[in-house]
């Protein structure tokens, strides 16, 4: 199973194995990682799940729509590796992703 | 001081039926929301947008799934109070009191929490120290355009609302937009008409620039403004505007009292009751095990909560299941029986 790493504002790091095909929101909301909200539920809707990607792995991920970059300009504090972690899928080539939460989401 | 059978906090879809619910077996409802529509997240976040599992209906959007449920509450002429926020909910004795940010009062036996993910508010700038500016030279939202004539004025955001004021006031004030991109979200023809007005030297347009911050004693006088690369600008300001949609937040709900797990309320699945007798959650706030934040759900979870309400408010009455199909004094609620 891919492993992801959150990393909360304060430092504290989680690295789990979260299942293919899931979100890497999905994967903090089931295993209660503090500092993603996701009050949408995932549907591009609020800008709740925003992280910062690691520069390393941005280049990686498939390319945001333009919704998620229209969703991102409400989200807090956004930067150039700023992600709306429901609009990321999960996948073996992701395994190693690092993700960075933002001080608050709202 | 307006009492009823049960007040329905939320005007989303599960807050409009449960008022159907509520009706057909001959209880009256008030029903409070903070947005200035009814409809809650079908209405804000996804009005044209189509939706495909509601039962029985293949295809609609949230506008139109809302506008179905109007129609089918209109026979028990609910009464909406929009543009509240319910801010306190307290015993009295046997009832519950409910207030709201319009400082109404509501009495009843039952309250049916339909909070969805909360109240939805304006975001807001997360500067601190700067909500002494709010509603005298910091606006989210525009009640009285007259109010910015002549003024120096900075919007801020990239939709429709930004580009739409900013456009507005351009007439009758110096406007700055400000928004963090170079391209506006907002209609194509609407960023043309600024960038037009633009050229024309009638409006400014600042991007990619954020705000760095907002400058005054009692009202703003100026503000400073960030580009990527850090530079700093400063601008001399009346007044300033943030359109940057709405956010959902739990607010007041969570302080009447009621157990709350991770921003929603536990529920008990017969009846979908709060821990506190006659406080009822239901739709996307309540959580149950196995809880799906669907519509349809909501739907059955309202069905229920409204025979637990009936209990409440007709103590003396006994309850019957009747069918709608068959029931007579179902049919006379719903203003469809023919007199023999
Ligand atoms: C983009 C998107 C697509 C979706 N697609 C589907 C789909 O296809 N099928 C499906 O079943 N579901 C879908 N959903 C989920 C669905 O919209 C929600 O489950 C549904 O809206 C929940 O309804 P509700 O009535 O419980 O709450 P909401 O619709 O959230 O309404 C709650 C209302 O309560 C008000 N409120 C809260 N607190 C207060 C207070 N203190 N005072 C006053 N008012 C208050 C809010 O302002 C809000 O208007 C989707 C959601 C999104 C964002
Ligand atoms: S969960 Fe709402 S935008 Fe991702």
């Amino acid at each position: 199973m891919p492993k992801i790493t959150y990393i909360e504002h304060n430092g504290k790091s989680h690295t789990l194995e979260v299942p293919k095909d899931l979100s890497v929101m999905e994967g903090a909301i089931q295993n209660n990682i503090a500092g993603i909200d996701a009050d949408c539920g995932g549907a591009c809707a609020c800008a709740t799940c925003h992280v910062y990607v690691d520069e390393k792995w941005f280049d990686k991920l498939v390319k945001k729509s333009d919704a998620e970059q229209d969703m991102l300009d409400m989200a807090f504090e956004p930067n150039k590796f700023s992600r709306l972690s429901c609009q990321i899928t999960v996948t073996d080539e992701l395994d190693g992703l690092v993700v960075k939460m933002p001080s608050k989401q709202a | 001081m307006i009492k009823t059978d049960a007040i329905v906090i939320g005007a989303g879809p599960v807050g409009l039926f449960v008022v159907h619910q509520l009706g057909i077996i001959g209880l009256k409802a008030e029903v409070i929301d903070n947005l200035d529509k009814i409809g809650g997240q079908c209405i804000e976040l996804y009005p044209d947008k189509p939706i495909y599992d509601i039962p029985a209906i293949p295809e609609c959007t949230g506008e139109g799934l809302t506008n179905s449920l109007l129609e089918q509450i209109k026979p028990f002429k609910p009464n909406f109070h929009l543009n509240e926020r319910v801010q306190s909910v307290s015993k009295n004795e046997n009832n519950w009191k409910v207030t709201t940010s319009k400082k109404k009062t509501f009495i009843s036996p039952n309250v049916i929490i339909a909070g969805g993910v909360g109240s939805f508010e304006p975001r807001k700038f997360l500067i601190k120290g700067i909500e002494k500016f709010e509603n005298n030279s910091l606006f989210y939202s525009v009640k009285d355009k007259n109010y910015f004539k002549n003024k120096k004025i900075c919007i801020f955001g990239g939709g429709d609302s930004a580009l739409d004021w900013a456009i507005e006031l351009s007439k009758i004030s110096e406007v700055t937009l400000v928004h963090r991109r170079n391209e506006f979200r907002g209609a194509e023809h609407s960023a043309e008409i600024a960038r037009k007005l633009e050229k024309e030297g009638k409006l400014k347009i600042k991007t990619p620039f954020q705000i760095n911050s907002i400058d005054g004693e009692k009202t703003i006088s100026s503000i400073t403004i960030k580009s990527e690369e850090g530079k700093i600008e400063k601008i001399p300001t009346d007044c300033v505007l943030g359109f940057f949609g709405l956010i959902m937040k739990l607010g007041p709900i969570a302080e009447w009292g009621l157990n709350l797990e991770k921003k929603t309320i536990p529920v008990n699945t017969e009846n979908f009751q709060t821990n506190k007798k006659g406080i009822f959650a239901i739709g996307d706030i309540c959580s149950y095990p196995g809880k799906l934040k669907l519509i349809l759900s909501g739907f059955h979870e309202g069905a229920l909560a409204a025979r637990a309400c009936f209990k409440i408010a007709k103590p003396n009455e006994t309850y019957r299941f009747e069918y709608t199909t068959t029931s007579k004094s179902m049919q006379e609620r719903l203003g469809v029986k023919k007199s023999d």
